[in-house]
């Protein structure tokens, strides 16, 4: 069964049930590897996208429920890997084995949309649902606050990024 | 240069660095001796094209401790070049070419130390001999910066790139014979680099196991039995293969000996392997196998059975001695005061971020295999004998992975992702699920450990009885499972005592992060802090007190003296350094000011592993419900003369201790011979509001420089639970915090 997504702004038709989990979709379908399978429950965040501009566990999400929604991916968040996020995770070079940090920072991008400087109760209550096994958080909280200083809020969002593009082959 | 081998190079310092770790580890201890020297050369890591932009490459495997960073940058320290200019490479599999390429046990930094900056100061010697011919000066009036080779007296320079093909031309000076810089001349090393990955994964970039692809790939996911070696009877084969993008079923007959004593490679696990089209077909397909098991003998297991028989064991003679000295039970007897205690600690599992896996093709007799594998060579080994082909028809890729905490070092996804692709012809990704990852770890074995301390009138230690109830057939403890001569406190107790007992154990266990370490120091430094509750002293001043009075020489020889700087193959506790970060955190914490509050409360513990030594302090408070907040910890660390990339090491650090926060919460256990556990609801990990504050601290001595990922752990478990005593009274003998009534708040 065909479906029509919009994925990074750009639309693809991807054949699958539509009970299959999102992010089976975007991974070994239109081949968006970002997004990681950590627990396939939704305990553990790292297959965090934005759906609408929401934070979400795309391995519970079924692709045939998606809509018109926009899927935006980390692939997605900055055509050039300059959201200050991704600039802030830099230098704070947060990643030890990295497997986590595609969902840690979609789950942050969705916080800064809605709470452009949020305190660290605020940061920890809206990244809880996101494990890191290497014990990172420290630095995840510093560079979250590091790119709300930056102003990642004006930047966040779905359907703010550039819209262009031939659509994703599909395998 | 391209890769030029005529210039075979005699490692002695690589062939003798040994690489001391304690020797039951034995899988570590295997991996760390190579059987001859590596003939290592400049340009087999060095390549420098016309532009100047120098490709280093990284030989052993990264997954998150930072090897592919670390590594390199001693090699282009010693070359000389900025670190801006460098691009690193993961090296293939050649250990003939690149040496030893693992990690584990911490082991890199000891191992790399010397061979990488020799490596690449070689490197340099040859830009600089390179330089001196084209000029026509001795190449002693000659110096180098930033990539360029210098001549003063000429005011001539010509930048690396101009200068590498008559470089690779060369013949590579002896690694012994190149000059190395003084520390203080270091630019890169000592100078917080960042992952040379970083970009690619705040990016999104394919760069994981589980993100390899190859034209034509399929995927494949193994149903295995609930219990350790079940067999398949019979299973709808015919019915799965109908199912959509289902292309092959295969039963996977195993080859698993059930006996007392698992092997570190038990061999592989029977199962039934499905190969999709997608990776979400066989798991759909998945769900509607139905397979008929043979349980087998390991069905009997249960947690409630191993608590029951080790209770048993420890009540009887013990099963045999490990150490021995002094007259324990006449030093009991008479002494003032007696302290005993049964500590507990469960299995636990590894449960990386990305569970196993690995991607295989077989063409024309010839395997190709990308690997998350922290042991890739054995797995090659372990490959070939499993399938009955040459090592040398097996190529492998060094893939980055999501976490290994120790568990790759055990090769098992590598081996069932190369049979898979054997069988079909067709390239194959393995991805094992969440529940595959801890229903088949290799865990870390539980144990339980009788102890009986005496102290004198002065309240001194006079005796240390352990009895440790532990795995195995009696000879040989299960992987992860066995405890040493030297553990501590031995040595330093007037008379003492380390027995072991044995049950058998039929499942895979392993090596996790401070293997046995993990726990030893829990229970020695937590009964350390009963005896000196018990004897009324500062738990500091206590165990400084037992450090100054060493009674007995360590077993595996003793330590060279200070300012050595090669590591001596002898993995033995030097009481100064010991002492030297316990009082360092000490001082940090502001422990002798602490604050004592009912609720509230500060821990202390230390601990030497794997060459280096930390010394933690966990401030936490307990409310009423028993829920349990660290509020903030201080660690202090001694792992020699340098820390090479400082932002990394303090992350490594902190991590640590996250991860040792996490094993006190963390419990396996077993029924009916299945693991009851199956995903983070039921096996939970620390998350973000339950992070503490965390200081890390380093202590500086003349050794050698050693690793990280390994020391940092084992001093938190205790530093927390001795923190609860302080501000509960309640003593925690029995992992996880759950079963004494605690929780995580």
């Amino acid at each position: 069964m065909s479906i029509q997504l919009k994925v990074n702004n750009v639309t693809a038709a991807v054949d699958a049930p539509p009970e299959t989990p999102l992010l089976w979709v975007l991974r070994d379908l239109l081949h968006l590897r970002g997004a990681k399978y950590g627990c396939g429950i939704g305990f553990c965040g790292a297959c965090t996208v934005l759906v609408g501009g929401q934070a979400v566990r795309s391995c519970m999400t079924a692709v045939g429920g998606v809509g018109t929604d926009h899927v935006t991916t980390i692939e997605g968040l900055s055509p050039d890997g300059l959201h200050p996020l991704q600039v802030a995770w830099e230098e704070m070079d947060v990643p030890q084995c990295g497997y986590c940090q595609a969902g840690q920072i979609m789950s942050a991008a969705a916080l800064l949309q809605l709470t452009p400087h949020p305190s660290d109760k605020e940061i920890d209550a809206a990244m809880e649902g996101n494990l890191c096994r290497c014990g990172t958080y420290t630095r995840i909280r510093e560079a979250i606050h590091q790119a709300a200083k930056m102003g990642a809020a004006t930047s966040t969002n779905g359907a703010a990024i550039p819209t262009s593009g031939a659509a994703i082959p599909t395998k | 240069m391209k890769i030029d081998r005529r210039s075979f190079l005699q490692m002695s310092v690589l062939a003798g660095g040994g690489l001391a770790l304690n020797l039951y580890r034995s899988p570590l201890v295997e991996a760390q001796e190579p059987t001859a020297p590596a003939d290592l050369t400049p340009q087999a890591f060095i390549h420098v094209a016309p532009d100047g932009v120098v490709t280093i490459m990284a030989r052993a495997s990264e997954s998150g401790q930072g090897m592919r960073n670390m590594l390199p940058m001693l090699i282009a320290e010693e070359l000389d070049v900025d670190w801006k200019d460098v691009r690193v490479q993961q090296a293939q599999l050649n250990e003939k070419v690149y040496g030893r390429q693992f990690s584990g046990g911490s082991a890199n930094t000891p191992m790399g130390w010397e061979p990488m900056r020799r490596v690449g100061a070689a490197g340099r010697q040859l830009m600089i001999t390179a330089a001196a011919q084209t000029w026509g000066v001795p190449a002693d009036q000659c110096t180098t910066r930033s990539g360029r080779v210098l001549h003063a007296a000429s005011g001539r320079s010509m930048g690396y790139g101009e200068l590498a093909a008559k470089a690779a031309a060369l013949p590579a000076p002896p690694l012994a014979s190149v000059k190395l810089k003084d520390p203080k001349d270091y630019r890169i090393i000592g100078h917080s680099q960042a992952g040379v990955d970083t970009h690619s994964i705040v990016t999104g970039k394919p760069l994981f196991g589980i993100d390899m692809e190859l034209p034509g790939m399929l995927y494949a996911s193994i149903e295995k039995a609930p219990v350790f070696g079940g067999k398949v009877k019979s299973a709808n084969i015919e019915q799965i293969k109908a199912l959509p993008g289902v292309r092959h079923v295969l039963v996977i007959d195993g080859g698993i000996t059930l006996a007392a004593y698992t092997p570190w490679e038990p061999g592989m696990e029977p199962g039934i392997a499905i190969v999709a089209d997608t990776w979400w077909q066989t798991q759909e397909a998945r769900t509607k196998l139905k397979v008929d098991w043979d349980l087998g003998p390991a069905a009997a297991q249960s947690s409630e059975g191993f608590a029951t028989k080790a209770a048993e064991l420890l009540k009887g003679p013990p099963g045999s001695t490990v150490r021995k000295y002094g007259d324990v039970e006449a030093a009991l007897s008479s002494s003032a005061k007696t302290v005993e205690a049964t500590y507990r600690f469960p299995f636990i599992a590894h449960v990386t971020m990305e569970p196993q896996g690995s991607t295989a093709v077989w063409k024309d007799g010839k395997l190709e295999m990308w690997s998350t594998s922290t042991l890739p060579a054995d797995g090659v080994a372990l490959v070939a004998k499993t399938l009955g082909i040459q090592e040398t028809d097996i190529t492998t890729h060094m893939v980055r992975s999501g976490g290994s905490f120790g568990r790759r070092l055990q090769n098992d996804y590598l081996v069932e992702a190369a049979w898979i692709a054997k069988r079909i012809n067709v390239p194959v990704k393995l991805l094992w699920s969440r529940e595959d990852d801890i229903a088949h770890d290799g865990f870390r074995p539980g144990a339980t450990v009788g102890l009986k301390g005496g102290l004198d009138a002065q309240g001194k230690v006079t005796a240390w009885r352990h009895h440790f109830v532990t795995f195995g057939d009696g000879k040989h403890a299960t992987s992860g499972g066995g405890m040493g001569q030297d553990s501590y406190p031995a040595g330093f107790p007037p008379a003492y005592a380390l027995y072991t007992s044995m049950q058998p154990l039929m499942l895979r266990t392993g090596a996790l992060r401070a293997p046995g370490d993990n726990a030893y120091c829990w229970v020695a430094q937590s009964f350390l802090d009963e005896l000196a509750f018990a004897a009324g002293r500062d738990p500091l001043e206590f165990q400084l007190d037992l450090l100054s009075n060493k009674k007995m020489a360590w077993t595996s020889g003793e330590h060279d003296a200070v300012g050595d700087h090669e590591p001596t193959g002898a993995s033995v506790l030097i009481p100064e350094r010991f002492k030297g970060v316990l009082e360092l955190v000490a001082e940090k914490s502001g422990w002798a000011k602490r604050v004592k509050q009912p609720g509230r409360g500060m821990g202390m513990a230390a601990w030497f592993c794997h060459l280096g030594y930390f010394a933690e302090v966990a401030e936490v408070s307990v409310d009423a419900q028993n829920k349990v907040t660290v509020h903030r910890v201080w660690a202090a660390g001694d792992v020699g003369s340098q820390i090479i990339n400082p932002r990394a090491a303090e992350s490594m650090a902190q991590g640590g201790i996250m991860e040792g926060m996490g094993h006190l919460g963390q419990e396996i256990t077993l029924a009916e011979g299945k693991v009851q556990q199956s995903n983070f609801f039921d096996y939970p990990m620390m998350r973000m509001p339950q992070t503490p504050a965390i200081e890390v601290y380093w202590r500086k001595t003349d050794y050698s420089p050693t690793g990280l990922g390994e020391p940092t752990l084992p001093p938190i478990l205790p530093a927390v639970t001795n923190a609860i005593f302080a501000a509960t009274g309640k003593r925690i003998r029995t992992l996880p915090l759950q079963s004494n009534g605690f929780s995580w708040a």
